[in-house]
């Protein structure tokens, strides 16, 4: 399998592509293309007009049709002509006198989403009565269709504006009333339905029922009163509902949260890992000047589909409340990192082993806990990092709400069962046998350290994103970056290291962890580290077992999977 | 609960008793024998509402609730039937439900005559689309398609009873006295 083919995208890891082939033509050029091909559920069944398209490189327009929902085949647009070779009384192909097998074409078109190929078929995307229907087909679309693209959401990623482009006429021949229907409609908590934008694809009702198995939507009506509706007094409200504002292909679905915010043609889409639990969903970060406007999934068949849920998308905002953490403190006055660092590592040089205290927080990424592993070595501290539990369910949320629980155990930072030390790191801190803690990203008085106790220590060093009862206390108080805000790898639940970058800076003084991380472990053990974070993956992955042989680079953008 | 349109939610135009509302055991016994009847559960759909709708008038959001607990559905798959069939009522109706045929034939042999006269003198709006009960509650009054029966035109049908060759004097003896209505057989073509 060609890995530059755009269909190999579709197939996931665990899909091994078939090695029975089959030899069709599009558009006159021959190609071949596997027998079978993975449906939305990743069952072989046999390879599709479209998918074969899509291998040989060709672009079939479609509407309803989505790889990863059940085939509907009411949109019409993917409609191709074709031929099969003739068949003599024999059952053998009819020769033409050159040798090449007769083409009988087709009388009708076929919706290429939904019609197998077949050995010898030739398929033709570019024939006059092919872009004839393609026109055709969008000017019925367009009967209704509003066109207020100046004030719609999915303008500039809206599959009827680039079709209609591509494949559409320039005027309507269309001068009768349009239908009304239903505007601004609450379908649920976070989804506004506009039922005139409605292409009636019928993707948001096949992904609410085939994948989240909540069937909450459906047509009501009939003929060009055709709606999507939810049963009266029902709302549409299951974690996954955004979702559908990702399927549908025209603006009828927007985001409660992201509609009329910013034209997505501002936003800047960093590729990014979501960092609500130990899934680890591959996301788009969209952001511009420094401000995030939403998240959205990017597929990744080995994690998560094309999906992600509403509660890690919508847990953004934090990253920029009024009150993060902008400044370096030391004892309540703004300082700066250099003194800061100075005077810490002053501190942890001359600290006697066993005197110092770790706790980290598994929503630091691979790179920063393994730093802070190599801390805990030099200094003989005492580490562990912060369970953090919620409740989980069948599709994509993990109830480990950490996103990196599986690098705090492979770096080293805590032990299989995460927070099975903090009782002891607390008792030794009450003890006074604990003289030094640092803490990072964590409220450690919330996590159930008596805070007076905090009081004894000789330095209390915190870093974190936003401000907390531990924070207040913190002798050095160190701004921290959100995952949005810096690069690094995440280990998912399973084992996959996944990459994450930088969508937008930091506020004020904040700094990436592993960045003062990396300069602390050089000062401290004399160690050169690279001073960026692919060289520090890379020498990290050489150090921790578990990460043996992974490369920054070959990570790319899907991550691979190490034992757990 | 979601904001929705006027108009196009059939379901809360009609008078509603939140409470109260069951299906009688013979009906349920009725249903029961119906479902019975399909392979598959779901099948049994229009046949439950019709039912149920013989019974009732009319579907009511509890009727539809119902079907869907009873047939172990969502309340969106009845829904969705109910608003796409327009035979499916979800508003109470008249005691006469009077249905005047609008296509073609019957159109040209007058029906819309007979539909505005009719709606004059019940004080409905011939303009308006979609039925109309009166203010008693005693009839209903609509344009359907065709009913098939295009060689009698105009044709009206009067709850289950096909009336042909409709006169604009047969409507003025229906509606003062609409006691013939219900005893009467199907009208023969005179």
């Amino acid at each position: 399998m060609s890995t530059a083919a755009p269909a190999s995208q579709l197939m996931g890891d665990g899909v091994r592509p078939a090695t029975e082939t089959i030899r069709i033509r599009v558009n006159g050029r021959e190609v071949e293309v596997p027998k079978t091909m993975p449906d939305w559920q990743g069952k072989p069944v046999p390879t599709t007009m479209l998918q074969a398209c899509e291998w040989a490189g060709v672009t079939v327009p479609h509407y309803c049709y989505h790889p990863k929902l059940p085939v509907a085949g009411n949109c019409r647009m993917c409609l191709v002509e074709y031929g099969t070779p003739a068949l003599g009384p024999d059952r053998q192909p009819i020769l033409n006198p050159d040798g090449t097998p007769r083409i009988v074409k087709s009388p009708r078109p076929a919706i290429a989403c939904a019609t197998p190929v077949t050995p010898g078929m030739e398929i033709y995307t570019d024939t006059p009565g092919v872009k004839a229907m393609r026109a055709g087909v969008l000017e019925f679309l367009l009967i209704n269709h509003p066109l207020d693209c100046p004030i719609c959401d999915q303008a500039g990623e809206c599959k009827l504006q680039e079709y209609a482009l591509d494949y559409g006429e320039a005027f309507s021949r269309f001068g009768e009333a349009k239908v009304h229907k239903p505007k601004a409609v609450d379908l649920g908590p976070r989804i506004v339905f506009d039922a005139e934008r409605c292409i009636l694809c019928t993707r948001c009702i096949r992904f609410t029922r085939d994948i989240v198995g909540d069937d909450a939507l459906g047509i009501v009506h009939r003929g060009s009163y055709s709606t999507i509706a939810t049963a009266p007094g029902r709302a549409f409200d299951n974690n996954y509902t955004l979702n559908t504002v990702d399927l549908c292909p025209v603006g009828a679905l927007t985001s409660r949260d992201f509609r009329f915010r910013m034209r997505v043609w501002f936003l800047k889409e960093t590729p990014s890992i979501c960092p609500s639990c130990g899934t680890g969903c591959n996301i788009r970060i969209g952001s511009r000047q420094g401000r995030i406007y939403r998240y959205t999934p990017r597929p990744n068949d080995a994690v998560n589909s094309h999906w992600m849920c509403d509660y890690g998308r919508l847990n953004y905002k934090w990253i920029h409340r009024p009150d993060r953490l902008q400044k370096v403190e030391i004892r309540g006055r703004v300082s700066s990192w250099e003194l800061a660092s100075d005077q810490i590592l002053q501190q942890l040089r001359v600290a006697s082993p066993g005197s110092v205290g770790l706790v980290a927080s598994a929503r630091l990424s691979n790179e920063e806990l393994w730093l802070l592993s190599r801390l805990k070595a030099r200094l003989h501290a005492l580490s562990d990092a912060v369970p953090r539990e919620g409740e989980g369910d069948a599709l994509l949320l993990h109830a480990d709400r950490n996103p990196n629980t599986q690098g705090a155990r492979l770096t080293g930072v805590c032990y299989t069962e995460m927070g099975s030390q903090l009782p002891l790191i607390w008792e030794r801190i009450r003890t006074g046998q604990i003289r030094i803690l640092l803490v990072f990203g964590e409220d450690v008085i919330r996590q159930g350290c008596d805070p007076a106790s905090l009081d004894q220590l000789e330095m209390l060093v915190v870093c974190d994103v936003l401000p907390n009862a531990t924070t207040a206390k913190a002798h050095f108080l160190l701004p921290g970056c959100a995952p949005a805000e810096k690069s690094g790898t995440f280990t998912n639940v399973h084992g996959r290291v996944q990459r994450f970058h930088a969508a937008i800076p930091p506020p004020g003084e904040a700094r990436p962890e592993w960045q003062f991380l990396a300069e602390w472990v050089t000062r401290l053990t004399g160690e050169s580290l690279p001073g960026h974070l692919p060289g520090l993956f890379n020498r990290m992955a050489s150090e921790v077992r578990a990460f043996q042989g992974l490369t920054w680079s070959e990570l790319g953008d899907l991550g691979r999977l190490v034992p757990v | 609960m979601c904001r929705r349109p006027p108009g196009l939610d059939g379901c809360r135009k009609g008078k509603q008793t939140a409470m109260g509302w069951t299906v009688p055991q013979s009906l349920e016994a009725e249903i029961d024998a119906l479902v019975a009847r399909y392979p598959v559960k779901r099948s049994a759909s229009l046949m439950v509402l019709h039912a149920l709708q013989r019974h009732f008038g009319w579907l009511s959001q509890q009727a539809i609730e119902w079907t869907a607990q009873k047939l172990g559905l969502q309340p969106i798959h009845i829904y969705e039937l109910v608003t796409f069939y327009p035979m499916f009522r979800q508003e109470p109706v008249g005691r006469w439900q009077i249905k005047v045929c609008r296509t073609l034939s019957c159109w040209l042999a007058g029906s819309h005559e007979l539909h505005r006269r009719l709606c004059e003198r019940l004080g409905l709006d011939p303009h308006r689309q979609g039925p109309q009960t009166t203010a008693d509650g005693r009839f209903t009054v609509e344009f359907v398609e065709c009913l098939a029966c295009c060689h009698t035109a105009p044709v009206v049908m009067i709850n289950d009873d096909l009336w042909e060759r409709v006169s604009l004097e047969q409507v003025e003896s229906w509606l003062t006295r609409p006691e013939q209505l219900a005893a009467s057989a199907p009208a023969q073509a005179s």
